[in-house]
C-alpha cells in the first residue's frame, strides 16, 4: 500500500550522532599523490609547451648576453658575466614556470568545470591547495633541472652550497605556485591569467638582478631595488651557486618562508569562502 | 529513523539578490529512488549543488545519513556520488584516468581505483573506450562516463541531475535498468529530470519544486492516483463506421480503425470493450495516451504560479 513519505522534523538538540571525520591520513596520502600525479602527467604530456620553451629561451640568453655581450662586460663581483647569469636565468625559469603551471591548470579546471571533481570530493581544502602547489613545484624543479642542463653547454656550473640551492629552488617554486593559484582563483577569463605574469612578474624578475648586480646601480635605484622581493630570492640563489649576494642570505629565507605562510593562508581563506569557485 | 537526506528550511540567495530557495523542507528515506522535479529555474540544481558542496547555502540545515553538512562536510562528501547536468570532467584525459583520478580523490589506492574503474566501465559499456580521450566520446558515452565516475567510491547516495539529457531512447532505457539495479542493491538515488516518463518509471517518491518552494512532496503512486482523466487509444480489428455511444465517456474516431476514449477516474475500460464487442469490434491493442505525471506536473506548477501571483 502506498503511503506519503515521512516529513522532516526539526532536529532535537543532543540527538545528533557522534561527529565523523572525512579521509584518514592514509586516504589523504592517496588523494594527494593522485592529484600530484595528475598534475605531473599534465605538464609532462605537453612538454613541448612546458619544458622546451624555457630551455630554448635560456640558450638564447646565453648566446646573446653571455657569449656576444658578456666578454665586453667583463667580470661582476669577481665572476665572469656568463657565470654570473646562470643562477638568475635558472631561477627566472623556475619562477615563471611554477607560476604558469598552477595558474593555467587551476584556471583551466575552473573554466572546464572539472574543478568540481575536487570540490565534491572529501579532500580537505588544505590538501587540494597542497596538491596544486606540489604540481607547481614539480614543474619548477623539472624546468630548473632542464635549464641547468642547458647552462652546462655555455658556462662552468659552480655550486657553493647544494642544500641551499635545492632549498631556495623548492621554496621559490612554492611561493610562485601559490601566487599562480590566487591569480587563477580570481581570474574570470584567460586574459586575467596573463595580466600578472606580464605586468608584474616579468618586470620584477628582470629588475631583480638576473642580469646585473644592484651594486652597479646609482644609490637611489639601489634603494628602490631593495623593495623588490625577487631581488632577495635571486641573490640567495646566486649565493648558493657562486657564493656572492647583493643582500644578506638570511633575508632570502625569511622572505620565502613568510611569503609561503601568507599566500598559503590566503589561498585557504579563498577556498573556505568559495571565492571564484562556489556560488 | 535516520534519513538519507534531511533538509530543513533551506534558503539560498545568490549575490545579486536572486532568491533561489525560499526555505524548503525535504526528507528522503535510505534506499529510496526519489524524483526532484520542477520547471527550469525552480531551484532543483541549487538544492543539489548545496548537497554536493558546490554552492554555499544561505540558511537552513542539511543532513546526510544523520550527519550535518556544516560540521561533518568531508564525511558527508564521502557518502555522495554526483552526476551533474553538464559535462565537468577533464576532456583532455583518457576515459579510464577520469574515473581512476576521482577514485583517488575519495581516498582509494590507485590499484583499488583501477579495479573499480574496470568494473564500472565494463558495466556501462565503455571498457573498449578506456584509452580514448574523453573529449572524443559521444554525448551518451560522456553521460555514462560521469555515472561511472560518480560510482567509483561506492557512494551510499547517488545524485543524478538530468542524467539522460540528450541520450537516445535505447541508451536511456539501458541506463534506467542500470540505475534500477544500483538502487536495488541499496544505493539511495535522487533524480532530477525533464523526462517525466523517466521519473514515473523509476521513482517511488517525488517532490515538485517551483519558484524555490516545495509544492508537492509525496509518494509517486498517490500522486498518480489523483489524475482525474486519462485518454486511451484503441486499435481495432476493423473500421468503425459510426461513433459508439459509451456511457459517461467521450470517444472520437481518429483513424478509420482507431478510437480515442477519455475516461474519468474510477471508470473501467471493460465498459468500452463491451460496447465495441456488441458491434462485433475487437480491440487488437491499446495504449494510454496521457502522460499522467506530465499532466499533474503542469497542473501543480500552474496552480503554484497562480497562487503566487
Amino acid at each position: 500500500m502506498s503511503r506519503r513519505p515521512p516529513q522532516p522534523e526539526l532536529p532535537i538538540s543532543g540527538a545528533f550522532p557522534k561527529p565523523r571525520r572525512g579521509l584518514s591520513p592514509a586516504q589523504m596520502w592517496h588523494a594527494f599523490s593522485m592529484l600530484l600525479t595528475r598534475e605531473v602527467l599534465r605538464f609532462g604530456r605537453i612538454w613541448v609547451q612546458t619544458i622546451l620553451p624555457p630551455m630554448i629561451m635560456t640558450s638564447l640568453y646565453f648566446i646573446v648576453f653571455g657569449h656576444l655581450i658578456g666578454p665586453r662586460v667583463g667580470k661582476i663581483e669577481g665572476v665572469p658575466y656568463i657565470s654570473f647569469l646562470v643562477p638568475g636565468l635558472i631561477l627566472m625559469s623556475v619562477i615563471t614556470q611554477s607560476y604558469a603551471n598552477v595558474v593555467s591548470s587551476f584556471y583551466g579546471a575552473k573554466f572546464a568545470r572539472h574543478i568540481e571533481e575536487l570540490l565534491v570530493s572529501p579532500m580537505p581544502h588544505w590538501l587540494i591547495v597542497l596538491g596544486y602547489l606540489a604540481g607547481g613545484v614539480a614543474r619548477g624543479l623539472a624546468v630548473g633541472a632542464a635549464v641547468t642542463f642547458v647552462a652546462v653547454f655555455f658556462a662552468k656550473i659552480q655550486v657553493h652550497d647544494f642544500t641551499a640551492l635545492i632549498f631556495v629552488m623548492v621554496l621559490t617554486s612554492a611561493v610562485f605556485s601559490l601566487g599562480g593559484m590566487i591569480n587563477a582563483i580570481y581570474a574570470n577569463s584567460f586574459d586575467h591569467i596573463s595580466i600578472v605574469p606580464t605586468f608584474v612578474l616579468t618586470p620584477l624578475t628582470y629588475l631583480g638582478g638576473v642580469f646585473y648586480s644592484i651594486q652597479m646601480l646609482p644609490p637611489f635605484w639601489q634603494q628602490v631595488s631593495l623593495f623588490n622581493p625577487i631581488l632577495y630570492i635571486i641573490s640567495g640563489f646566486r649565493h648558493a651557486m657562486l657564493g656572492i649576494s647583493d643582500v644578506p642570505v638570511y633575508s632570502t629565507y625569511l622572505i620565502l618562508i613568510a611569503a609561503i605562510i601568507v599566500l598559503y593562508s590566503f589561498t585557504l581563506f579563498l577556498f573556505h569562502r568559495g571565492i571564484g569557485m562556489r556560488g | 529513523m535516520t534519513f538519507a537526506v534531511e533538509i530543513y528550511r533551506l534558503k539560498k540567495t545568490y549575490a545579486g539578490g536572486v532568491e533561489a530557495l525560499k526555505g524548503i523542507d525535504l526528507a528522503i528515506e535510505p534506499g529510496d529512488f526519489f524524483a526532484l522535479l520542477g520547471p527550469n529555474g525552480a531551484g532543483k540544481s541549487t538544492t543539489i549543488s548545496i548537497l554536493c558542496s558546490l554552492v554555499n547555502k544561505s540558511e537552513g540545515v542539511v543532513k546526510v545519513f544523520g550527519h550535518d553538512l556544516d560540521t561533518e562536510r568531508n564525511w558527508v562528501k564521502m557518502q555522495i556520488g554526483v552526476v551533474p547536468q553538464e559535462f565537468n570532467f577533464n576532456q583532455f584525459e583518457p576515459v579510464e584516468e577520469v574515473v581512476i583520478n576521482q577514485g583517488g580523490f575519495y581516498g582509494l589506492t590507485r590499484q583499488k581505483a583501477r579495479e573499480r574503474s574496470e568494473i564500472l566501465l565494463k558495466q556501462l559499456g565503455l571498457w573498449d573506450k578506456r584509452k580514448t580521450m574523453s573529449r572524443q566520446l559521444s554525448g551518451g558515452m560522456k553521460r555514462r562516463l560521469m555515472i561511472a565516475r560518480a560510482l567509483v567510491h561506492e557512494p551510499r547516495l547517488l545524485i543524478l541531475d538530468e542524467p539522460t539529457a540528450g541520450v537516445d531512447i535505447e541508451l536511456r532505457r539501458g541506463m534506467w535498468q542500470f540505475l534500477s539495479d544500483i538502487n536495488a542493491a541499496g544505493t539511495t538515488i535522487i533524480l532530477t529530470t525533464h523526462y517525466l516518463e523517466e521519473a514515473e518509471q523509476l521513482c517511488r517518491n517525488i517532490a515538485i519544486i517551483n519558484e524555490g518552494r516545495i509544492i508537492k512532496h509525496t509518494n509517486m503512486r498517490d500522486l498518480l492516483g489523483t489524475v482525474a482523466q486519462e485518454t486511451f487509444v484503441l486499435y481495432c480489428n476493423q473500421a468503425i463506421v459510426s461513433l459508439p455511444v459509451i456511457p459517461a465517456a467521450d470517444a472520437r474516431i481518429i483513424e478509420p480503425d482507431v478510437l480515442e476514449v477519455d475516461l474519468v477516474q474510477g471508470q473501467s475500460l471493460s465498459e468500452v470493450f463491451e460496447v465495441l464487442r456488441g458491434r462485433g469490434i475487437e480491440v487488437v491493442r491499446m495504449k494510454n495516451k496521457t502522460n499522467r505525471l506530465e499532466e499533474l506536473f503542469l497542473k501543480l506548477v500552474n496552480q503554484s504560479n497562480e497562487a503566487s501571483q
